[in-house]
């Protein structure tokens, strides 16, 4: 067996000094080591979407990465975005357009989402469509997430 | 999945991971983007004793654009690729093909040296740099070596990589200006591995007849492939329908794939024929 090595990860803007098993997969850091389980588990090995995360702002897969990768890194997770009653803007246009049945891929799909937002005009469905491809959902057929998704971009071109 | 246990050391030089990787005989791996080691890994598939974290070398993050081409360093990410403001001019079907690689969050961590490395039949990087004459620099305790990259595929996920060995930079020669390219690809998902794919290239001479074609193939035998015979079909001749056609049959006969859970061979055989057609329609403009 390995042995553990101190890290250090800021996550949702704050910092945790931890010390980690180089095997753990920074998704199970997050849900078991630090309790936050709004990151989501899907199949575990980089098709899903389902635990998508931002790393130093870029979306990645956080069942393809090591927590201790993540040393010195700056993590986002979907409890960062808001809480209920407090929702960011992005949560209330899924809640507003339907964009969720049954809830599983909702946290990855949020948190891709963002990082899309956040670096891409987005002028079509399409491009949202290609944006949001690495996340799986069983449940509603997509339309009401690019829906969704495509509110937020309409509502800030609306008011730069 | 949980992963197997391993030691994990994460070097700040280059120097100190080849001794590593020596000291380990082959029991050790390179991390770089991990994007394919870890699910390789969650499935069993790979089960290093240890694990050496490229994400310190920050000298193999470079990306140069000169005179005699683009030199790409190993730890450069999709995104960085697609994201470089020279590079689509520098080498568009590099861009173009990168276009293609995965989703959104594997192209934010996947890199150039971890796809080059890992060596899948069907990824687009390998096609890329077979059809472009690419050469791979690596280093080992023997010192440095460039490959070339026709030299560089052995087979599915084996290369001519030893096991001390480190990927630094891949080198894309020049792209002259006037050079006409297409790349297809054909998967049944957007962001899945590629069934087949066509990547292709030639300089237009005076007559604007076909001058030093590069046709490559993608996902149709155990590594990349140039297709000579396709080449010498539309060498010295005007992209008309009846050359593209004949060039189409060509690609068909020049390969043999075989049956796998994705697709029949005689599928694969038929579809890069229909890859190359388009990618050439589409050089051709």
């Amino acid at each position: 067996m390995s042995g553990t090595r101190d890290i250090t990860v800021t996550v949702n803007g704050a910092t945790y000094p931890v010390s980690v098993e180089p095997r753990l997969l920074l998704v199970d850091f997050l849900r078991h080591t630090l309790g936050l389980t709004g990151t989501h588990v899907g199949c575990e090995h980089g098709v899903c979407g389902a635990c998508t995360v931002l790393v130093d702002g870029d979306s990645a897969r956080a069942c393809l990465m090591l927590a201790i990768q993540a040393d010195g890194r700056s993590i986002d997770t979907v409890e960062g975005l808001g809480r209920i009653g407090q929702m960011n803007a992005l949560q209330e246009s899924f809640h507003t357009h339907h964009a969720l049945q049954c809830g599983f891929c909702t946290p990855g799909m949020l948190m891709t989402a963002t990082d899309l937002l956040q670096k891409y005009p987005l002028a079509t469905d399409d491009d949202i469509r290609r944006g949001l491809s690495g996340n799986l959902c069983r449940c509603t057929g997509y339309e009401h997430i690019v829906r969704a998704v495509r509110a937020v971009v309409d509502k800030r071109k609306a008011a730069p | 999945m949980k992963l197997p246990p391993f030691e994990y050391a994460c070097p700040a030089t280059i120097a100190e991971a080849v001794a590593l990787l020596a000291a380990h005989n082959g029991e050790a791996k390179l991390l770089a983007g991990g994007q394919s080691l870890l699910p390789m890994l969650a499935f069993r598939v790979a089960a290093p004793s240890l694990l050496v974290d490229l994400g310190k070398l920050s000298e193999l993050r470079q990306i140069r654009v000169a005179d005699e081409g683009v030199t790409i360093g190993a730890m450069v990410r999709w995104r960085d690729v697609l994201a470089h403001a020279q590079l689509h001019a520098a080498h568009p079907l590099l861009v173009a093909a990168v276009q293609h690689v995965a989703h959104h969050q594997i192209r934010n961590r996947g890199t150039i040296g971890g796809s080059l490395a890992h060596a899948d039949p069907a990824a687009e990087l390998p096609g890329v740099a077979v059809t472009c004459d690419a050469d791979i620099t690596v280093v080992g305790r023997a010192g440095e070596r460039v490959i070339a990259a026709r030299d560089f595929f052995r087979g599915p996920l084996m290369t001519a990589l030893k096991a001390d060995e480190i990927i630094t930079e891949v080198h894309l020669p020049a792209w002259p200006a006037r050079r006409r390219f297409g790349f297809c690809e054909f998967a049944r998902r957007r962001g899945d591995f590629a069934l087949a794919a066509a990547a292709v290239f030639y300089d237009p001479d005076g007559a604007g007849h076909v001058h030093n074609a590069h046709i490559g193939a993608i996902g149709v035998a155990d590594a990349p492939l140039r297709l000579a015979q396709v080449e010498l079909v539309i060498n010295g001749r005007a992209l008309d329908d009846a050359t593209i056609a004949r060039a189409e049959a060509a690609a068909s006969a020049a390969v043999d794939p075989a049956d796998d859970i994705h697709a029949s061979g005689a599928y694969r055989k038929h579809l890069i024929g229909v890859m190359v057609e388009r990618a050439l329609r589409s050089a051709a403009g």
